[in-house]
């Protein structure tokens, strides 16, 4: 089972606990925007196989949204964060790094 | 290749089994080829084999990482029904449904196509609206469903509880001509098939890299070295987002965990499937007795071919009040299998932005009974560049906002 940390209110929360919510720092678009960007805000994922930023809520908890860094092929935790910031901070890009030395973040 | 017979049975018999022939060659890579389908999964080895059958095109590999119908074509709980709202689903379904009759003739190896019939529970109103819906649909594309009452569904199924306290049986949606296949049968007898035209099916080979030059395709890099072709078809599931960043293209995908599990070999008690989409669960019972029961898909992505407890527990939970005997039946294996989901639960079958490159994908939770169908259509596709079958399930689809809502119809889609 997966177990997260949520960094809102600090419980070790299992899945049966969480809500998934999908990748994270997508970049948001809207009207004006272009049909391609607009198409990719809406649809394309990076669905990779390995590290991966997401999106949880702390659903039968404190209710809050959090950030994840995971690995997708071994189910690996590295870090949770604030959902408040539009990229992952150093310190998470620094415990992906520790454990994943060849991983850089796709442009 | 020798046709498999009584007669053949008969002769073997008679000289201790010594004759039997190998089902599928296992040859060395070429150098080239006019076509490649990367991963030899149901879909992949049926557009193979339809490329040959349908439009003479043999000179063709089909590139397996692991062994051939080792991913979600040997997980499956291989439900066939064709039982879909929008009209372009129906068709390549129907499609599908109509060559799984005939296909243990037609690959000269038994597939075990039971149609037992498919019963889809009404357990809320809105599902009993939903699924006569469908019925009127069924009923101008041609694809034989009625809509029955819950003492039809108990006379079909005297093992349900129609007065359930919380998902009472209000009725279903039936199709008589719905119902299973050997799933591993289906990819052997293709891959039997595909061999005897000359075809390569190159198994315990990874593709790494697709190689592009001028924006179109000359080969994959594999882990036993280069291999040339102007022709790609990415056939795989749960990795097609993988293979499309090889590529260079994003697809509307993410892989996430389905799992299923059997229980314990009874005596016969049910003959035919039953699926209950409000509480996402589904049983049938296979030739060897055991009740095979899947669920719905996990939230999360993941490629590690295995699920998360709670969700096999609530779907057997939810089960166990529709059908009280299985509380007392044991699980004896458990699986799970990495399904591609796609935005708007449709699959994908599509050229792509890399010139020669094809793909065929997003079958999500429900595509093994597409195989025959989706092979006929994709082989077209990839022979002549366009196929009625395949025309509404484009990539441009997304940003045209032409979806094929089918969630919202099926609920769960198996
Ligand atoms: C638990 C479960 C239950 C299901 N139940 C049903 C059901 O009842 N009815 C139904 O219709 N559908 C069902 N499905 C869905 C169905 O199994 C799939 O839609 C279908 O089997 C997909 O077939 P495929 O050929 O596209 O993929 P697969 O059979 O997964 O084949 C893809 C192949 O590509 C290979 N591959 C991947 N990457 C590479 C690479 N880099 N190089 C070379 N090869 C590669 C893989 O090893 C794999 O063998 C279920 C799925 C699961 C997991
Ligand atoms: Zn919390």
């Amino acid at each position: 089972m997966l177990i997260l940390e949520c960094p809102c209110c600090g419980v070790m929360a299992d899945e049966t606990e969480l809500a998934p919510g999908g990748e994270a720092h997508l970049k948001r678009y809207g009207p004006g925007s272009s049909d391609e960007d607009f198409e990719g805000y809406l649809f394309h994922r990076v669905n990779p196989k390995g590290v991966h930023f997401e999106r949880w809520r702390h659903a039968n908890g404190c209710g809050k949204w959090f950030l994840a860094a995971r690995c997708t092929n071994t189910l690996e935790v590295f870090a949770t964060y604030s959902a408040q910031t539009p990229e992952p901070p150093q310190h998470v890009i620094d415990a992906i790094r520790a454990k994943r030395p060849d991983w850089s973040i796709e442009a | 290749m020798r046709r498999y017979s009584a007669f053949a049975i008969a002769r073997e018999a008679a000289r201790y089994h010594q004759g039997w022939e190998r089902a599928w060659a296992s040859p060395e890579p070429k150098k080239s080829y006019d076509a490649i389908i990367v991963g030899a999964g149901g879909h992949g080895l049926a557009t193979a084999f339809y490329l040959g059958k349908n439009f003479g095109i043999t000179n063709v590999a089909v590139i397996e990482k692991g062994w051939l119908g080792g991913g979600n074509t040997g997980r499956n709980t291989t439900i066939i029904r064709s039982n879909y709202l929008q009209d372009a689903s129906a068709a390549i379904y129907e499609k599908a449904r109509g060559l799984y009759e005939t296909m243990s003739q037609d690959l000269n190896y038994n597939v075990m196509f039971s149609p037992r019939g498919v019963i889809m529970l009404a357990q809320t109103h809105h599902e009993v609206r939903g699924y006569q819906r469908t019925a009127h649909a069924n009923a101008l594309q041609g694809v034989k469903t009625e809509f029955i009452s819950p003492q039809r569904v108990k006379e079909i199924v005297p093992i349900i509880n129609l007065d359930g306290p919380r998902y009472p049986v209000l009725g279903g949606l039936w199709q008589a001509r719905g119902g299973t296949a050997r799933h591993d049968a289906v990819a052997w007898g293709y891959a039997r098939a595909c061999s005897d035209m000359g075809m390569d099916i190159i198994q315990k080979t990874e593709v790494t890299g697709v190689r592009k030059e001028n924006g179109a395709v000359v080969g994959v890099e594999t882990s036993r070295g280069f291999i040339g072709t102007k022709k790609l078809g990415i056939v795989v599931a749960g990795h097609s987002g993988v293979l499309a960043d090889m590529a260079g293209f994003r697809l509307p995908i993410e892989s996430v965990a389905l799992q299923a599990l059997v229980s314990e070999p009874i005596k016969p008690c049910m003959d035919c499937v039953v699926m209950a989409n409000t509480v996402h669960g589904y049983m049938s019972q296979s030739d060897k007795g055991e009740m095979v029961i899947g669920g719905g898909a996990d939230g999360y992505n993941n490629y590690t071919q295995r699920g998360s407890f709670h969700h096999i527990e609530e779907t057997v939970r939810a089960l166990v009040e529709t059908f009280p005997m299985i509380s007392r039946l044991k699980q004896l294996r458990q699986w799970g299998g990495i399904v591609d989901m796609t935005g708007d639960r449709s699959p994908i079958l599509s050229k792509t932005p890399v010139e020669g490159v094809f793909i065929n994908c997003g079958w999500g939770t429900g595509g093994f009974k597409a195989i025959p169908g989706s092979g006929w259509g994709f082989a077209e596709l990839m022979a002549r560049g366009y196929s009625p079958l395949t025309a509404e399930f484009g990539l441009n689809r997304f940003k045209e906002g032409r979806f094929i809502d089918e969630s919202v119809a099926a609920g769960v889609a198996h």
